[in-house]
């Protein structure tokens, strides 16, 4: 999953629902895997599927739409709340989605997002439903993420926007690192941090 | 300018602060269970790392596990391996487990404060939004994500940016048959399932401070409901009394609580945002919708969709319509099949002996089922040793073994499709207790009552 992100110019995929949570993204059934692969094929399961059975995918949901496709998925204020489980970032980047635009998102799916190189971005709700209609509307409409930028734009200049992001964060997704990178070359100083503070437990 | 009980607890456990970032912060204790850990060990084994302090970690098998004949093999394959594999990680990497068969077993945030892992003043983390609730005993305590965990159990450290703080003062007093899942329910309604978003939430009053810990645990348990990471109280004397004895509980206690006594907000502490909450006009809550922050009073209607936006409108009106019910339609008297009394959020022996005090000597409705799921075996022996046990089961409710059970319906602990449970747990999301399950979200009083009339109650009515 430890890919750089850069630009990303793509088509997308519109769920213009609030307050999806990560219960809707992965239902609690698919989490008994021990591995991170494999999550996408049931990504908003309950929803892209009547009575849970592959054969009859729900038309009316918008993964079941042919006219939509693309790595950018557009959805409602929210997006991520509830259960902390990964597995949420993992199905959506398994799916094919590296990008997810919402007005808001909730903490801890922006954490597991960022740390598996699923780029959040925060728009405004304007901006939000601007784009909802242009793509629901016109479903090849393409969106320009530019990360370097900080930009989000289409292409016939209707929505030109900055967004958001930790310096911290920009630095790693641009070059592909992980926290826990740093962490390690950090054991050291944490180890003096325990002595001076006394950090010890009882077992 | 005084300083919060959080920057308190925060500022002590600050390795490194990254200039504009986020800082490198030291965790105390890290509790896992099997299934948001598989993964991050499989990690520490591909870098060929070591836990760097594994007497800090605390393993338990929760959300998983069977709720009936826990002594047979786990029915379900994936489940049984996913247990297996937590056996297996522990005994590698070192780690104290209570896992199935053990009496220390139960649901990990039950288990960490009756043992008295968590105390006052530490850092918590664990795979799982509802760490929360150790925030009770005034710590920092929040749900990570399974990546965070292999850094934690790799450094035991994380990289985290200060959140903004929120205080939440309840005053006054409760009425008759409200509860403390009343007032979180209630404060959760008022500022919406992501109120709280980006937000560490004290809690604070004279209402809260009359709270027992189980009650305070209930309300910290249910702060990620409004998009808060965690919620915190400061540890007063009712926590002190608690923690006295506990398995973990430090050596020199006295010496603990004259450092623990230090943890409270000052009176000139500053918040980003402050609320006040009039405890009497709190009522007995339930939840009509598909998010924990569409709840009304027993005895209010459900709300029409009129004022919202059109983008709320549509899904608010999903969320009704999944739920089989109408706008301004009345909540009491609305018929319900199940009754589930469990989870992290009330399942401790205070919320038993609520529920049996009050159906003591009566009968369930006849064509509803009641699932009692204890927090934790110490919680199930603890029961039967009060004659619990007796009294419920009397009373028609079937009570089972340790574990997350419907609140997640990982298990085979599922609501069937369509049917309406008054459950006692967190969440009311789409599915949460079993495809198409529609779920009401309530205090074990309020669920008792329904279990005994077979439709949504107003509990203060049976307590005249």
């Amino acid at each position: 999953m430890r890919t750089k992100i850069q630009v990303i110019s793509s088509t997308a995929v519109p769920l213009p629902i609030e307050h999806i949570d990560t219960d809707q993204i992965i239902p609690a059934r698919f989490l008994k895997a021990t591995s991170r692969e494999g999550f996408g094929k049931n990504l908003f399961r309950d929803w892209r599927y009547s009575n849970d059975d592959e054969a009859q995918p729900n038309k009316d949901f918008v993964l079941n739409d042919a006219k939509f496709s693309g790595r950018i998925l557009l959805a409602g204020k929210n997006f991520g709340c509830g259960s902390s489980r990964e597995h949420a970032a993992w199905a959506i980047k398994d799916y094919g989605f590296d990008v997810v635009v919402s007005s808001f998102f909730a903490d801890i799916f922006r954490n597991n997002a960022l740390n598996n190189f699923l780029l959040p971005v925060q728009v405004t709700e304007e901006t939000l439903a601007t784009l909802m209609q242009l793509v629901l509307h016109h479903p090849s409409t393409e969106i320009t993420v530019d990360l370097p930028a900080q930009s989000i734009k289409t292409a016939d200049g209707k929505v030109n926007s900055g967004f958001d992001i930790s310096p911290y964060k920009k630095i790693c997704l641009l070059n592909g690192y992980d926290d826990i990178d740093y962490l390690l070359s950090m054991r050291d100083v944490i180890s003096s941090f325990e002595q001076a503070s006394h950090k010890t437990f009882a077992a | 300018m005084g300083k919060t009980l959080f920057d308190k607890i925060w500022e002590k456990h600050v390795v490194k602060q990254i200039s504009g970032g986020p800082a490198v912060l030291y965790i105390d204790r890290h509790f896992i269970h099997e299934v948001t850990s598989p993964q991050a060990f499989d990690g520490l084994r591909q870098r060929k790392l070591p836990v760097f302090r594994p007497r800090q970690v605390v393993a338990t098998a929760d959300h998983n596990v069977p709720t009936l004949n826990q002594h047979l093999p786990i029915k379900e394959a994936m489940s049984r391996q996913q247990v297996a594999a937590l056996v297996q990680n522990c005994a590698e990497f070192g780690i104290e487990l209570y896992g199935l068969g053990h009496p220390y077993q139960g649901i990990v945030h039950v288990i960490g404060p009756e043992l008295g892992i968590t105390q006052p003043g530490m850092t918590i983390v664990c795979g799982d939004s509802h760490t929360s609730t150790h925030g009770a005993f005034g710590t920092i305590a929040f749900g990570i994500g399974t990546s965070e965990v292999e850094m934690v159990l790799a450094t035991q450290c994380l990289m985290q940016s200060r959140p903004k703080l929120m205080r939440i003062n309840v005053d006054g007093h409760l009425q008759k048959g409200v509860t403390a899942k009343d007032i979180i329910l209630h404060i959760i309604a008022k500022i919406s399932a992501s109120g709280a978003t980006g937000y560490f939430v004290e809690y604070a009053g004279s209402t809260i401070r009359s709270l027992s810990m189980e009650g305070r645990m209930t309300i910290c348990n249910m702060s990620i409901e409004m998009g808060a990471r965690g919620g915190l109280i400061a540890p007063d004397q009712t926590t002190f009394d608690y923690l006295r004895n506990k398995p973990y509980a430090p050596a020199n206690f006295d010496a603990a609580v004259a450092q623990w006594a230090e943890l409270y907000s000052d009176a000139d502490a500053s918040f980003d945002l402050e609320l006040h909450i009039d405890a009497a006009s709190i009522e007995p809550m339930i939840t009509y919708g598909t998010n924990p922050g569409m709840g009304i009073g027993v005895k209010q209607l459900i709300p029409q969709s009129e004022t919202l936006t059109e983008q709320e409108k549509q899904s608010f009106r999903k969320a009704l319509q999944y739920m089989g019910l109408q706008e301004g339609q009345a909540i009491q008297g609305q018929k319900i099949d199940y009754v589930f009394i469990g989870s992290c959020t009330n399942a401790r022996i205070e919320d038993l002996r609520a529920v049996a005090a009050l159906v003591k000597g009566k009968q369930k409705a006849k064509d509803v089922e009641v699932w009692i799921v204890p927090g934790s075996q110490q919680v199930a022996a603890q029961a039967k040793a009060e004659g619990l046990d007796q009294v419920l089961e009397a009373a028609g409710f079937q009570l089972r073994q340790a574990g997350c059970s419907a609140c997640l319906g990982m298990n085979e602990d599922k609501i069937p499709a369509g049917k309406y449970c008054i459950a006692t747990s967190n969440r009311n999301f789409e599915g949460r207790q079993g495809p198409n399950a529609r779920t009401m979200l309530a205090s074990p009083l309020t669920a008792a009552a329904a279990a005994l009339t077979g439709v949504v109650t107003d509990v203060r009515e049976l307590l005249n």
